[in-house]
This record gives structure tokens, C-alpha cells and sequence, in this order.
């Protein structure tokens, strides 16, 4: 049973209707990708929650740094010009 | 007629409904997390199946015994499955070998059952075979991890097939309810099932290089009523609830 601590945790990713994205849906331990599909299988999509899975090994995800917030993700607010605020949207137009 | 109908019904039920109960009760006691709900999907499916049989079998009783009465309030004589799925989970390795000799069975069965004229009978075929496609998927996968794996676990594998190799016959006798809805194109012939489970386990068992065993010495007795001492067990924990509190509900 030691062997299942070195089982790699995956990714998974599920699209539920097509014409969907795929959205992540949560992570899992697997030895290899297909044991990875299927685990996913039983976990996430056995009441019709989608047609069709995608996994990957979370060590393959490239992941910003949390420490670098700032600079990624805080840009100057005085910029206004930078936020669309300015425009008039009708009413027809939903979910902007 | 009628009673060789209800008999074939709970023979194929009482399989689902003891494999169900095994594999339910690993709930919680998985390997890991993943292939512990695994487990638990697989004892969910089989439910869903039985349930759609010991309804058409209260149905044809016609005694006012419930679905429920039928799977739950018989004594062990009165169970019609096979031998091989009240076998115990002596380890991870004994838990998969049983799945995966079952389901290539079930498989091989549902496929026929399709074409029963009985139209419950083909119904609840038609639903169920999806899902043991995927049993028979999930056990064959482990049945390789396993064989092909590390010593430790080729061997452990190695002995659960061995072990359980000698409860693969009985799936191809047929009782006198078989013989009878085979007479009447309603059941499944297993006689003819027989060379296509071999081929199909043995391709399984050396792309997972182990060996097929070659005991030619077979149990049987189960789809007689006559099981072997786990049944006891299985029933103990299967009908607590109802025999200590009769007619209790949810």
C-alpha cells in the first residue's frame, strides 16, 4: 500500500453540454491517465453532469504565484480609461 | 410456468443483490478515495437492477410480498445465486478477481437477455448492460494493474484467481427454470455462454500475465440455495433492520 502515496494528483476538467467549455471540476489521485478518466468517472460525472472529461496531471499546470498578486492582478485605478464604465448598455443586452 | 418465471427472475437478481451487498459494504474501506467510490457506484448499479427484477417478481407473485420482502425476507435456502459472488473480500486482489469474473458473465448474459421475448426481462437488459460494460471495464483494468504490476501484487492476484476459479462453472448450469424459459424464448441459454467467458477471461488473464488455471475440479450448488458458509454473514448484516424491526420504514 505504500505505492498509493506516490499516485500523482490530476486535474479534471468536464464539459457538461456540448457547445460548453470544459470547467474544472476538482482534483484526484490516480497512477496513470487512464485510471485518471475513470476515477474521474466515478466521482464527478455519474448523474449525467457531462459529456465529455478531460485530465491532466496537475504537476503539467504552470500556476502564477500568489506573492506576485500584485503585479498580476492589481493594475493602477486612477487609469480609468482602462475599465469599458463609460458606455450606456440597453436594456436587451444581459449578463455584461 | 409462472413459478419457473419467478424462480428465473430472482436467480438473476439474487446474483446482483449479494454482489451489491459485498461491494457495499467495502464502503469507507477502500483502497483510496477514488477506488472506494468506485466500489460503492458499482453496489449502487447493481441495486438499481435488482430493484427493477424483485418488483416484477412481487408483481408476478402477486401475494402482496413487496419488492422489498422478496430481496430481503427470505431465508438463506430460498437464495438463488451463485457461489461465487457471496465469496469475501479476503483483500483488494479477491474484491477485483470477483467483480471481474462476474461481470464478464453478466456482460455475456445481459447481451442475451436483450433478445428474451419477455419484454420486462429485455427492458431491464437493455438498461442495466451499460453500466456492467462498465464493471466489466473498471474489474478488467484492476485485473491487469494487479497482474502486471509488482511481485507482491501479481501474486496476491494470482491467488485470488486461483482461489475463485473453482466457483466459475456453476455459472453455466442451468436449473430447471432455465431450462424451462429457454423452452419458451424468454431465457438466456448459459450452456452457450460458456467457451465465449473462458476465451474472454483467459485473453485478460495473459494480457495481464497470469496464469489460467487448470483445475478442472468445480463448486456448485448455489443456484440450489446451497451456499457456502459467508452466506450466513452476508444475511445477518442484509436483513438486521427488517428481522429486528419488522415492517420499520425509512
Amino acid at each position: 500500500m505504500s505505492d498509493k502515496k506516490n499516485w500523482p494528483l490530476w486535474e479534471v476538467f468536464v464539459r457538461s453540454k456540448n457547445g460548453l467549455e470544459h470547467r474544472h471540476f476538482g482534483s484526484l489521485h490516480a497512477a496513470d491517465a487512464e485510471m485518471a478518466l475513470e476515477n474521474a468517472r466515478d466521482v464527478y460525472t455519474r448523474r449525467n453532469e457531462g459529456v465529455s472529461i478531460w485530465v491532466v496531471e496537475s504537476n503539467n499546470i504552470t500556476a502564477s504565484n500568489p506573492e506576485h498578486n500584485g503585479e498580476l492582478f492589481e493594475p493602477a485605478q486612477d487609469k480609468v480609461y482602462r475599465h469599458p464604465t463609460f458606455y450606456e448598455l440597453p436594456d436587451e443586452v444581459k449578463y455584461m | 410456468m409462472k413459478q419457473h418465471l419467478y424462480n428465473y427472475i430472482l436467480g438473476i437478481a439474487d446474483n446482483s443483490l449479494i454482489l451489491g451487498q459485498r461491494m457495499g459494504a467495502l464502503t469507507g474501506h477502500g483502497p483510496s478515495l477514488e477506488t472506494d467510490i468506485a466500489c460503492t457506484n458499482i453496489s449502487l448499479d447493481l441495486f438499481g437492477q435488482v430493484r427493477s427484477y424483485y418488483q416484477y417478481a412481487a408483481k408476478l407473485a402477486d401475494d402482496k410480498r413487496t419488492e422489498d420482502d422478496i430481496a430481503m425476507l427470505r431465508q438463506e435456502r430460498e437464495y438463488l445465486n451463485v457461489l461465487l459472488v457471496e465469496q469475501p473480500d479476503t483483500d483488494f486482489a479477491y474484491t477485483m478477481a470477483r467483480q471481474f469474473l462476474f461481470d464478464v458473465y453478466h456482460y455475456l448474459f445481459l447481451t442475451e437477455l436483450q433478445k428474451s421475448t419477455d419484454l420486462t426481462l429485455s427492458a431491464i437488459a437493455k438498461k442495466s448492460i451499460k453500466e456492467v460494460s462498465y464493471h466489466q471495464r473498471f474489474s478488467s483494468d484492476w485485473i491487469k494493474r494487479l497482474g502486471d504490476g509488482t511481485e507482491e501484487s501479481h501474486k496476491r492476484m494470482q491467488t485470488a484467481i486461483r482461489d475463485l476459479w473453482t466457483y466459475t462453472d456453476e455459472l453455466f448450469h442451468q436449473t430447471e427454470a432455465d431450462k424451462a424459459m429457454v423452452s419458451e424464448g424468454i431465457g438466456v441459454d448459459v450452456t452457450k455462454l460458456k467457451d465465449a467467458y473462458y476465451k474472454k477471461v483467459s485473453d485478460i488473464l495473459e494480457e495481464s500475465t497470469l496464469e489460467v488455471p487448470e483445475s478442472k475440479y468445480f463448486q456448485k450448488g448455489g443456484k440450489q440455495g446451497i451456499h457456502t458458509e459467508h452466506m450466513g454473514y452476508i444475511l445477518a448484516e442484509l436483513q438486521y433492520m427488517q428481522r429486528a424491526y419488522p415492517n420499520m420504514e425509512w
